[in-house]
């Protein structure tokens, strides 16, 4: 149980890193997700064996978190946490994929280590950036965000009431299990036990919707959730918005490390 | 602020598995009146409050504010005169922020944006919760809470305020700043509630729930000295006249 | 079995996107117009519900290990499959943006194969007609755990073939498959016996509440039947010029000194699948190769051209931790 405790801990916390007043959160929700779709698609659009051409990208992700304030050991935790699947998805790599491939000067290495790490670092790219949007913007302007883009009413209203009532129903359902610890239960219950626990848990979230159904109505809810909230745009999200696309498209048109190890080392070509 | 007269005629419900909730209930609230509904669990008074706001129907009898039925063709004009406070916040705080949250039945009236935004200052201010408007409702106590529901309700500028257990689950500051709000407040008050204690302070008259009918109707003062009465209905004498 | 971003190619994300996108806007429409307000805090609190419930786990049956809710059939028996792909969408949302499951770009994936299936492939095809209404608790149990069971082995093949389709990973359809299925058929069955524990229950504690299946339509079957096909089309298309299958070439494979030595169990079979699909006529092979030499970040191996790679690569790293310091002073 103490998994739903600090999944709800870690909830709250995310949505307390979003309530502060940084340079991410001042920022539209909208520039931030068209910006983030943008650069998901672009380091998802290498090849397979990519590596060294994606660490530009990195700097999508550092940016984010630095102008968010975002713990850096919060990210690494949650990325570490996420991680196992990732590394269990490509670790059939290096044994499947044997192909020799040259990396530097008489070094080859089998084109399944290459693709492993480039699996894990577009894993580690992709949830860190996704992480610190969200870190830097919270579950409501993110859904204001999301609605002004156009996605259906009804879906981001249900997003805010599942973000509302997981801190609520969630509390109840680790307050049962720890009342069944309290009294002796140990381990994870028997199916039976889960029914009963599971069920009453789902019996009370049919009362709570009724009873919510009702204040809603009493303060004349029809079917529209109407709110004060706006959104602004402003000509900082326009250079946001602007200015990492075009670094999006410079780094995946130009194989800017390549440049860079070039201008270091005198090596033309 | 008050000039409506609230009435129920014969109030009569059953749930759907036969249990009787109400059974005849009939009383008539005065303008500006703060009354007390008390009994013991499964008296019929929250049933009774839903009624009254028109959120649930009754099988028999009907509830008048001034001259209109509760019905739910009426349910424009009954949302405009009677503010319900439920006894348990979270069911009522809904929204991503506080100040979304008080203005949302605002919104629901038809007033403008900005008009809404500025209702829910003033109800916040009320109050005294202006502090918390751009909170979350998930991060408020229990006190913060109830305060704030207590807002949402006033900002659509009730003349009758419902109130289902204001004081459950409160610690004793936040119940004592919860009832010096009610004591100021002019709407006409109907409290159901176990609290005599705040019966005292806020009410000028109560009635008693049994078995889904009013058995006392009177002064607090007089109506909680009868002992008998009291432990039929699964009461006790106020705290403060104990000892 | 979410999908993460990192196995995903941008063209197989996007046709999962697209697909469960376009899903989402017909449920948020059916929803709309089915006009029950009440239905807005009811999904939502159901949300929650799953979510919470998802992270309680109970002891399966028979085995030492423990299970816990899926809720994507449990919510379709609850409010019927469109609103209750919504609600399902929403969570995976919340466990993509928060807790890093899946991914942004996997989500449409994600929400297909946790989704979509469930709640218009198992439930209307496999749970309904199983366990029409009135059924006995037995029937319905049975009928749960089919459907679950039914919802857990499709979700599997969809990893599958996303994760081939996009050919990010090395990994052959065949022993994927062979690996996938028998776990997810364990799964499955968890998912079945909570999903048919919490639906009993409710029988029991309130009738009302699970007396009314929405009733679904032959023709929105039909479509949705279409629809599946066309993304399992899209897909296999996105994956056969792949180089993938290819370099499943029987010299290459890991898998022949097994098929030499044939073995019992999961091991022998996977060995065989992966024979199987190791044959299969390689035909794209040179296009593929071509392909793939043009799109390395090494076109020609070169020593200077390597070396400055490597300097390359370091320096990038090491900029992008100075732009993050120098960005993290600013404020």
């Amino acid at each position: 149980m103490s998994r739903l405790e600090s999944a709800l801990a870690d909830l709250r916390l995310a949505d307390t890193l979003a309530s502060r007043d940084t340079a991410l959160s001042r920022l539209d929700p909208r520039a931030k997700i068209v910006t983030t779709i943008a650069f998901l698609f672009a380091v998802v659009s290498y090849e397979r064996h990519t590596v060294v051409a994606l660490l530009p990208f990195l700097l999508y992700p550092v940016a984010l978190a630095s102008m968010g304030e975002v713990p850096w050991r919060w990210l690494a935790r949650k990325l570490a946490l996420a991680a196992p699947f990732a590394v269990l998805m490509g670790i059939a790599n290096p044994v499947l994929d044997r192909t020799p491939m040259e990396v530097s000067q008489g070094v080859t290495m089998a084109g399944g280590w290459i693709s492993f790490g480039s699996i894990l670092l577009r894993f580690a790219l992709t949830v860190t950036a996704a992480l610190a949007v969200v870190a830097g913007t919270g579950m409501h302007a993110l859904c204001a965000g999301l609605a002004a883009l156009g996605t259906p009413r009804v879906f981001t209203a249900q997003l805010l009431f599942l973000w509302r009532y997981t801190f609520v129903l969630g509390g109840e359902g680790a307050r049962m299990a720890t009342a069944r610890e309290a009294r002796g239960g140990r381990g994870s219950p028997t199916l039976a036990v889960y029914g009963s626990l599971a069920g009453h848990l789902l019996l009370r979230a049919f009362e709570r919707a009724e009873r919510i159904y009702r204040a809603m109505l009493a303060r004349g809810f029809d079917g529209e959730i109407r709110s004060v909230r706006t959104l602004r745009w402003s000509p900082r999200d326009t250079v946001f918005v602007a200015g990492w696309v075009a670094f999006f498209i410079a780094a995946r048109a130009v194989y800017l490390p390549l440049v860079l190890g070039r201008l270091l080392t005198g090596f033309g070509g | 602020m008050s000039d409506h007269l609230v009435e129920a005629i014969g109030l009569s419900y059953a749930y759907p598995d036969g249990t009787t909730a109400l059974d005849g209930a009939s009383f008539r609230v005065a303008p500006g009146e703060s009354v007390a509904i008390v009994g013991g669990n499964g008296a019929g008074k929250s049933t009774l409050l839903l009624m009254m706001a028109g959120l649930l129907e009754a099988n028999a009898g009907e509830v008048r504010i001034g001259d209109v039925s509760v019905t739910p063709g009426s349910r424009d004009l009954v949302r405009r005169t009677i503010g319900f406070v439920f006894q348990d916040a979270d069911d009522q705080l809904f929204m991503p922020t506080v100040q979304e949250d008080v203005a949302f039945g605002p919104l629901n009236l038809g007033v403008s944006a900005e008009e809404a935004a500025s209702l829910a200052a003033t109800a916040l201010d009320v109050v005294g919760a202006s502090h918390l408007a751009d909170r979350p409702p998930y991060h408020l106590s229990g006190g913060e809470k109830r305060a704030v529901a207590l807002a949402g309700v006033i900002a659509m500028g009730p003349n009758v305020l419902l109130l289902d257990e204001p004081t459950a689950g409160l610690d004793p500051a936040a119940r004592r700043r919860l009832i010096k709000l009610l004591q100021a407040f002019e709407h006409t008050r109907i409290v159901a509630t176990h609290d005599l204690d705040l019966v005292l302070d806020v009410c000028t008259r109560v009635l008693v729930m049994e078995g889904g009918r009013i058995v006392a109707d009177g002064a607090p003062d007089a109506v909680f000295r009868d002992e008998p009465l009291l432990a039929r209905c699964h009461l006790e004498a106020p705290l403060r006249w104990q000892g | 079995m979410h999908m993460a971003d990192a196995l995903l190619s941008p063209a197989v994300g996007g046709v999962m996107w697209v697909a469960s996108a376009a899903t989402l806007a017909v449920c948020a429409r059916k929803v709309s117009a089915r006009s029950e307000d009440r239905l807005v805090p009811l999904m939502g609190v159901l949300g929650a519900f799953v979510f919470a419930a998802q992270m309680i786990n109970f002891a399966i049956p028979g085995t030492g290990s423990s299970g816990h809710l899926g809720g994507g059939l449990l919510l379709a028996i609850l409010l019927g499959p469109s609103a209750a792909f919504l609600v399902i969408a929403s969570v995976l949302t919340v466990q993509a943006l928060f807790f890093a499951d899946g991914g942004l770009l996997a989500l449409g994936a994600n929400l297909f194969n946790m989704g979509v299936l469930p709640c218009f492939v198992a439930y209307p095809l496999l749970y309904r007609p199983l366990a029409p209404a009135g059924s006995s608790r037995a029937r319905v149990g049975f009928a749960a755990v089919v459907a679950a069971v039914g919802a857990l082995l499709l979700g599997a093949t969809g990893v599958v073939l996303q994760t081939v389709a996009s050919g990010i990973s090395s990994l052959p359809s065949g022993p994927f498959l062979a690996l996938m299925l028998p776990i997810h058929l364990a799964i499955g069955l968890a998912e079945g016996l909570a999903t048919a524990a919490l639906v009993l229950f409710l029988a029991k504690a309130r009738p009302d509440l699970v007396a009314s299946p929405v009733p679904v339509r032959r023709r929105s079957l039909a479509g949705l039947a279409v629809a599946a096909a066309l993304v399992a089309g899209v897909l296999s298309w996105f994956a056969s010029p792949r180089p993938d299958g290819l370099e499943w070439s029987i010299a290459h494979a890991a898998g022949t000194a097994e098929l030499k030595a044939p073995e019992s169990g999961v091991h022998g079979s996977l060995a065989l699948v992966q024979a199987t699909t190791a044959l299969l006529p390689d035909y794209d092979m040179p296009a593929a190769k071509v392909a793939l030499e043009e799109e390395s970040p090494w076109p020609e191996v070169n020593a200077g051209k390597s070396f400055a790679g490597l300097v390359g690569a370091l320096a990038t790293l090491a900029l992008v931790v100075a732009a993050g310091f120098a960005l993290g002073r600013r404020r």
